[in-house]
């Protein structure tokens, strides 16, 4: 590991309200939990942090349940949770699916959905499906409580309203009328991040996001509109083209990514059609 | 910091965030967990915590207090799987081969081969090719 251990510090709270005094009184804290992509940084000597806050033990925030029609999934769900959720496969087979796409069984074992969010790399792959499913993010302070709609969360690239005192604590659904669909484009099959990723649902209202399109993952209200009004999917592939601002980096081009983009469109409104 | 390694309780004293895999190595001396990527991509540091296939290069320390950690020293030398392996050739340079063997470890036995394929593909071997390991892991 290029970071110095000796340099680094971690809190251990024992409960998630030992953990919100802790950020409170003694903070900034960085907040871990599977280390999929904290530690990764760190082995590589690009995370900035030196003092980190240990969530993994709060089981009081690992539970997944159907609460009325709200699926209610906490925040340190893994990826192998949501996976084997019998609730999150019937309400949202699209998050399992995305939770199948991620890393190999190792980092879907550790990595956990609040991570993905709080990591906020524009080529998360539950992003996009929490982005049309209009999750709520549930942040927690020791103040109390606040919820921010998905929607309104990041600000820019790898930046969100959550503030540094803040804890995310659970995400919340709503039920979802529609027919759900996700795909991910990646170099191969396993172990691959994504080139573009893509969450849809075909109902009465027409939903489509986008992540590793744009600095953050992205909502496409014009391209959805076209599609809602009885445009034909050129049209909305023309929309999408003004919506998206692909970039060109070591796993893909700009164009590449439009046009895929653009196809998955197509594929996503013939197949569910 | 006490923990259960291959199936005894061990007390460690290391930094609560230096990497399980450099724990392992160095303060426990058990050097079968090996390094590839070293950011959670290769799977060659593959380890069980309470049963599940973790990299043991993105686990904290301190996650593990309390748990139970299996090597692929606590198999013993002679687990089916390390036998049919060796039976398959289903190891050529080596380096892979304890972590795909932990992470089949947590398929059971005689799995199929789709959960094969999806059980193993956080692990990779420049070797093989797969297919020798695949037939070890749906042998054993």
């Amino acid at each position: 590991m290029r970071t110095a251990l000796s340099a680094l510090e971690l809190r251990e709270p024992r409960t998630l309200d030992e953990a919100l005094g802790m950020l409170r009184e003694d903070g900034p804290l960085v907040p871990i939990a599977g280390c999929t992509d904290v530690f990764v940084a760190l082995h590589f000597g690009t995370q900035p942090a030196r003092r980190f806050l240990d969530l993994w033990g709060l089981d009081e925030l690992r539970g997944i349940e159907a609460q009325g029609g709200v699926l209610r999934i906490g925040a340190l769900a893994t990826h192998t949770d949501l996976l084997r959720s019998e609730a999150v496969r019937e309400r949202l087979p699209m998050l399992a699916a995305a939770a199948r796409e991620i890393g190999g069984v190792q980092i879907q074992n550790r990595g956990t959905l609040a991570g993905n969010i709080a990591n906020g790399s524009p080529a998360g792959d539950t992003l996009p499906v929490l982005a049309v499913a209009e999750a709520t993010v549930v942040l927690q302070s020791a103040d109390g409580e606040r919820r921010v709609p998905f929607g309104e969360l990041y600000t820019g690239y790898r930046q969100t309203v959550i503030r540094p005192d803040e804890l995310i604590t659970a995400v919340e659904i709503p039920p979802v009328e529609g027919r759900q669909w996700f795909r991910k484009v990646g170099t191969r099959a396993a172990q691959a991040i994504s080139k573009v990723v893509i969450a849809a649902v075909r109902g009465p209202r027409p939903r489509v996001a986008l992540g590793s399109v744009a600095p953050t993952v992205v909502r496409l209200p014009a391209t959805e509109a076209v599609l809602a009004t009885g445009g034909s999917i050129e049209e909305a592939q023309e929309a999408l083209a003004t919506e998206i601002r692909p970039v060109d980096d070591v796993r893909s081009t700009a164009e590449y990514r439009l046009r895929v983009a653009a196809n998955l469109l197509r594929q996503w409104w013939e197949e569910t059609g | 910091m006490r923990f259960t390694l291959n199936g005894t309780e061990t007390e460690v004293r290391a930094h609560p965030l230096k990497r399980l895999l450099d724990v392992l190595r160095e303060e426990c001396g058990l050097t079968g967990t090996k390094e590839g990527c070293g950011e959670g991509e290769c799977g060659a540091c593959t380890v069980l915590v309470d049963g599940s296939p973790v990299v043991s290069c993105l686990v904290p320390f301190a996650q593990v207090r309390g748990a139970a950690v299996v090597t692929i020293e606590g198999l013993g030398g002679d687990h089916p799987l390390q036998r049919a392996f060796a039976h398959h050739s289903g190891a050529q340079c080596g380096i892979c081969t304890p972590g795909m063997i932990l992470a089949a470890v947590a398929l059971g036995p005689n799995p199929p081969l789709e959960e094969i394929r999806v059980g193993l593909a956080g692990n990779l071997c420049r070797c093989t090719g797969y297919e020798a390991i695949y037939r070890a892991v749906r042998d054993a």
